[in-house]
Formats: C-alpha cells, sequence, structure tokens
C-alpha cells in the first residue's frame, strides 16, 4: 500500500507506469492549407483536424494530392498559404526537430541502401533517431524479417522492404505514424499482420494517419475517413456520417416463392424503388434512415419471404459516389 | 554534430563496402609509383632528389585525379538519394539538413584523404628508403598530401552543389563533367592563350597571377610547385620566371575560401530544396 502511494507522487514513477497513461498522439491541425507548384495547385483550402490518438484514412485516386499532404505535416514542403501545426508547432520550423524522434513516417515505394543488410538498414535509421540499436532484432522480428535481416536489402522483394520500411516507422515508439500506401505488395496474412500491429499501436494511443486504398480492408479499421478529390476535402468524418452525407440507399434483397415478385412491386413500388432481380428475386432501395421501418413492414406483411439480405452502403460505395461527382464540391 | 558522424561513418563504409575506397589508393599508388620508376630514370643530371621530381611530378597528377575522384563521389550524393527514393524518408528524420551535408562530406573526405595518404604516402616511403632526400622533401610531401586533401574538399562541395542544383542524377554526371573539363584542363588553355596573345602585356602580371589563383586548381599547381625551392627546381619553375607569383599561403587561402563558399551555398541551396 505504501509502496504503491510512493510510486503515485513522484513524477518520475507516473510517466513510465504502464497503467497511468496519458493520451500520447500528437494532433495535426491543417488550417485552410493550400500548395501550389508551379502555380498549378495540389492541395486547395484544407482544414483537417486531427485528435490524439485518431486513426484517421485518408483516400482519394492516384495523383490527388496525398503525398503532398503527407510533406506538409512532416514538414519537407511549405504550404503556399494557411498553417500547418503538428502538436502545436509548425513542422517547418527549427523547433519541430525534437518532435521529428516521436514520428514514425512509411512513405510510398519505400527504398533502402540496396548494399546494406536488413540489420545494417535499421541501425542506422535507429541512431539518426537515436534510438537504442538493441531495439531492431526484436523490431524485425514483429515484422517477420528475422531470417532475412543479414541478408541485403537488394535480395528483398516487395513485400519485404515494405515490412523493413515499417519496422523503420515504428522505431523509438512513435507518437504519430504517418504510413503512406503500408500494404501495397503484402500477401493477405501479412496485412493481417499488419494491421494487429497497427491496432496495437492505436489502442496504446498514437496518431495515425493512413492513406491506401484498400478500401474494404480500412473500413471498420479508422475512427475517421478524409477522401481527397481534385485536390479538397470532399468529405471528412466517420463511416456514418459518410454514409448520410453521401445520401446512398440501403438495398433489401428479398427470396420469394415462384409468382409473388409482382404482387412485391405492386405492394411497395409507391413507398421506394423496386426492382425485380430475377427469378424469385427482388432489390428494395431506400434511404439508411427508413431501413429498419422498411424491414419491420416488409416481416409484417404477408409476403412469404423466404429470405431477407440487408446491404448498407460500404465504404467503397461512398468513395467511388463521392469521387465520381466530377468538379462538383 | 552527432547526426552527422552517423552520416560520415556511414559514407566512408559505403566507400569501403563499394570498393571505391580501395579503386582510389590503387590509382593512385599506381600512378605513383610509375612516376617513381618510369620517372627516374633520366634524371642524372638535374639538382632534385629523387623525392622532390616525385611531389612536383605527383602534383601536376593530383591537379587532375583529386578533382576527379572528388566530383565523382560528391555529384550523386543528394539527386542520388532522391532519385533512390531515400531522401523523402531520411528528411523526416531528425536531423538537419546541413548536419546530412557536412556528415557526407567527412565521409568522403575520409575516404580521399585516405587514398591520397596510403597512396602517395607508400610510393614515397619507398623511394626514399631507395635513394638519399633531403628532409625538405618530406616537408613538400606533406604539403602535397595536405593540399591535395584540400583540393579534394573543393571539389567536394562544388560536386554537392551540382548534386543540389541538378533535377536529376545524370545531368549532375553531365554537369561534373563539364566542371572538370572546365576547371582542370580549359581554364588553363584560356590563361596560355591570353598570356600568348599578349605581347604588349595589357593584361600585365598582377592580374595574371590573381587569375591564376582565383581557380582552386591552379591555386593548387601553384602553392605546390612554388613553396618549396627543391620541388620549384625541378619543376623548372626557379630562377624567378614567375617574379610577382601568389603567395603559396594566398594560393591555399583561395582553396579554403573556395571549398567555404561552396559549402555555404550547397547548404542554403538543399535548405531550401522540396522533395
Amino acid at each position: 500500500m505504501a509502496a504503491d502511494r510512493r510510486m503515485i507522487t513522484t513524477p518520475e514513477n507516473i510517466r513510465s507506469s504502464p497503467v497511468v497513461k496519458e493520451p500520447t498522439g500528437l494532433r495535426i491541425r491543417l488550417d485552410r492549407v493550400s500548395k501550389q507548384y508551379d502555380r498549378h495547385p495540389v492541395i486547395e483550402d484544407i482544414n483537417l483536424n486531427i485528435r490524439p490518438g485518431e486513426c484517421l484514412a485518408l483516400l482519394g485516386p492516384n495523383g490527388v494530392g496525398k503525398t503532398t499532404l503527407f510533406k506538409l505535416m512532416l514538414g519537407l514542403v511549405r504550404p503556399s498559404s494557411g498553417t500547418v501545426e503538428i502538436d502545436g508547432l509548425d513542422p517547418t520550423t527549427r523547433a519541430f526537430r525534437s518532435v521529428r524522434a516521436d514520428i514514425g513516417f512509411l512513405p510510398e515505394n519505400v527504398s533502402f541502401h540496396h548494399a546494406m543488410t536488413g540489420t545494417e538498414v535499421l541501425a542506422f535509421y535507429a541512431r539518426l533517431k537515436g534510438v537504442l540499436t538493441s531495439d531492431c532484432a526484436s523490431l524485425l522480428d514483429r515484422v517477420g524479417l528475422t531470417d532475412a535481416a543479414s541478408k541485403r536489402v537488394r535480395t528483398y522483394s516487395k513485400g519485404m522492404r515494405q515490412r523493413l520500411g515499417l519496422a523503420q516507422a515504428l522505431l523509438g515508439n512513435p507518437r504519430l505514424l504517418i504510413l503512406d500506401e503500408p500494404t501495397t505488395g503484402l500477401d493477405p496474412a501479412l496485412r493481417r499482420q499488419f494491421f494487429d500491429i497497427l491496432r496495437n499501436f492505436s489502442e496504446a494511443g498514437v496518431t495515425i494517419v493512413i492513406a491506401s486504398h484498400a478500401l474494404t480492408e480500412l473500413e471498420a479499421r479508422a475512427d475517421r475517413y478524409a477522401i481527397l478529390h481534385s485536390g479538397s476535402l470532399a468529405a471528412f468524418g466517420t463511416l456514418s456520417e459518410l454514409q448520410n452525407k453521401a445520401g446512398l440507399s440501403v438495398h433489401i434483397r428479398l427470396t420469394l416463392p415462384p409468382g409473388k415478385v409482382q404482387s412485391v412491386v405492386r405492394q411497395f413500388s409507391k413507398r421506394c424503388k423496386v426492382t425485380p432481380a430475377g427469378a424469385g428475386f427482388v432489390e428494395l432501395a431506400c434511404p439508411e434512415d427508413q431501413k429498419m421501418l422498411l424491414v419491420q413492414e416488409i416481416l409484417s406483411s404477408d409476403i412469404p419471404v423466404t429470405d431477407i439480405e440487408v446491404h448498407s452502403s460500404r465504404l467503397d460505395d461512398i468513395y467511388a459516389h463521392i469521387t465520381a461527382e466530377d468538379g462538383c464540391k | 554534430m552527432r547526426a552527422a558522424i552517423i552520416f560520415a561513418v556511414k559514407e566512408f563504409r559505403d566507400g569501403l563496402r563499394n570498393r571505391w575506397v580501395a579503386a582510389a589508393i590503387l590509382l593512385l599508388a599506381g600512378l605513383t609509383f610509375g612516376v617513381a620508376f618510369l620517372g627516374s630514370a633520366p634524371v642524372g643530371t638535374t639538382n632534385g632528389t629523387s623525392l622532390s621530381i616525385i611531389v612536383a611530378s605527383l602534383s601536376s597528377l593530383s591537379v587532375y585525379l583529386v578533382p576527379l575522384i572528388a566530383l565523382m563521389l560528391s555529384y550523386d550524393a543528394i539527386v542520388g538519394e532522391a532519385e533512390r527514393g531515400t531522401l523523402l524518408l531520411l528528411l523526416t528524420y531528425p536531423v538537419s539538413r546541413w548536419q546530412m551535408i557536412v556528415g557526407k562530406f567527412l565521409g568522403h573526405l575520409a575516404i580521399l584523404a585516405v587514398a591520397i595518404l596510403i597512396g602517395f604516402g607508400a610510393a614515397a616511403s619507398v623511394v626514399s628508403t631507395l635513394s638519399d632526400t633531403a628532409p625538405g622533401d618530406f616537408l613538400a610531401l606533406f604539403a602535397l598530401i595536405g593540399s591535395s586533401i584540400l583540393l579534394g574538399a573543393v571539389f567536394l562541395m562544388l560536386g554537392y552543389l551540382l548534386s543540389v542544383l541538378a533535377k536529376e542524377r545524370a545531368t549532375a554526371a553531365g554537369l561534373a563533367v563539364g566542371l572538370w573539363l572546365a576547371m582542370v584542363l580549359l581554364y588553363d588553355l584560356v590563361l596560355l592563350g591570353i598570356l600568348m596573345a599578349d605581347e604588349s602585356h595589357v593584361v600585365g602580371e598582377r592580374v595574371f597571377s590573381s587569375l591564376l589563383i582565383l581557380n582552386p586548381a591552379d591555386a593548387f599547381r601553384v602553392f605546390n610547385l612554388t613553396q618549396f625551392d627543391s620541388v620549384s627546381i625541378v619543376a623548372g619553375l626557379a630562377g624567378s620566371t614567375m617574379t610577382s607569383a601568389p603567395a603559396p599561403s594566398l594560393a591555399l587561402c583561395a582553396m579554403a575560401a573556395w571549398a567555404v563558399v561552396a559549402g555555404l551555398l550547397v547548404c542554403l541551396r538543399f535548405g531550401k530544396l522540396e522533395p
């Protein structure tokens, strides 16, 4: 008891105690940020507020400015207008250097010096970050590269390089992870493993920003989603917020005994959009918020439904819908 | 500084690994031995000792070779990393850009210094044990080694400058060849041309000698060929044909100034670079 109290009162112990955890993640704030290259706008007027410990998925077609957005967050390029703040600091300033050690970055198509071995590469980056090189072996193990650790990077496959890149990003307990297309080149088992690692960091309160095209993977894994379209933010919010915003309908698919399709079409065609979908199937479409009402109505009616499937709009439907509205914002 | 040393160690290790160090040592040592043994055949009647002859010949050789090796080491230091895709990641690390430049510079300079020390030193020590040498000759040899390293430093920095200016590695390589030709060969030819055409001495020796010192390669020559009497005798510069030759110390200062100014320009330009 006395020992417990002593632990709580000394500040050193509070910091190192595994039980008392403050939110560790870094906050990211982009305020009306624009970036032009040779008068050609790449990023236009983006406002983004990423909370500490949040996992944000950044979506958008190729060449839409995701990588430029990352470079802005990392202080590698200066915004043409607007302000970027990480933990209240402008990332292009000298003062930001101390924060850099808390950031893990995995660039798109990561590459390393070919003549070095995996261990050497990781040790080099660890030294630059001021991290003990003794941690490298366990990190290599964590990404499953122990067997290839003493092989030269030249001999690595795309997936292995990607994993080495991930190990590099995880060096030194980062408080912010910025991952640009991290799962390209990984097979399904490795992807799972990757998302498991990511979840551990997310649970520890690390802020994560991840850009990806693998929409089905990201669904339910991120807290919020930002969809970039032609340089500006087309949508930003949780999955259900985006579902509402996109206004996409829910599809209810009924399996019916032969000859009942026409009666269903007659009964519901005034209420919602009904389309016969082959022999014995019919599809009803309604807005998200009327889904439950409609299902109840169907089940309480005298239609002998043999099966029912409900498809809410998925992340890829929303994505397709938003990025298809060419020019509209 | 810690980060700079990490980069320096990595560059030096890379140099050992990809046989750069070995190749440079072989090249310089081979030429030194060649100069020592082939060049000593017709010497008999001059006043010079063998070592001073070697120093004179070596300074004419290193003025071509050292800039070449330095430029080959440095031209892709930045643009090469950018093209391989490693620069973007490095710049997100808690490292200043100048630390990266200083680190690479120290690493490359160490490669050059080791090659020059071993290459010139080994051959010179063999020659000095085989024939008689004056103590001043060793001083001239040390001066040659030191000024060769300084010459290397100048051209390393010039190489980095090309590397931060060029958008592509191939462009930087082309520019490096052009720079080497212009500074090591063409500049002298132009000066010689002016001297020949200028029969009525319009340009004057003072202007001419300051033009000589403005080029780091020529400053290197001036330093090594006029610094020590024993060397200038065998180099044919004794008897004061160049009454207003620039002071050797001034030549050294000119080289150092080149290295510093080029280094500052590199840091300035690299600081503005958006990867």
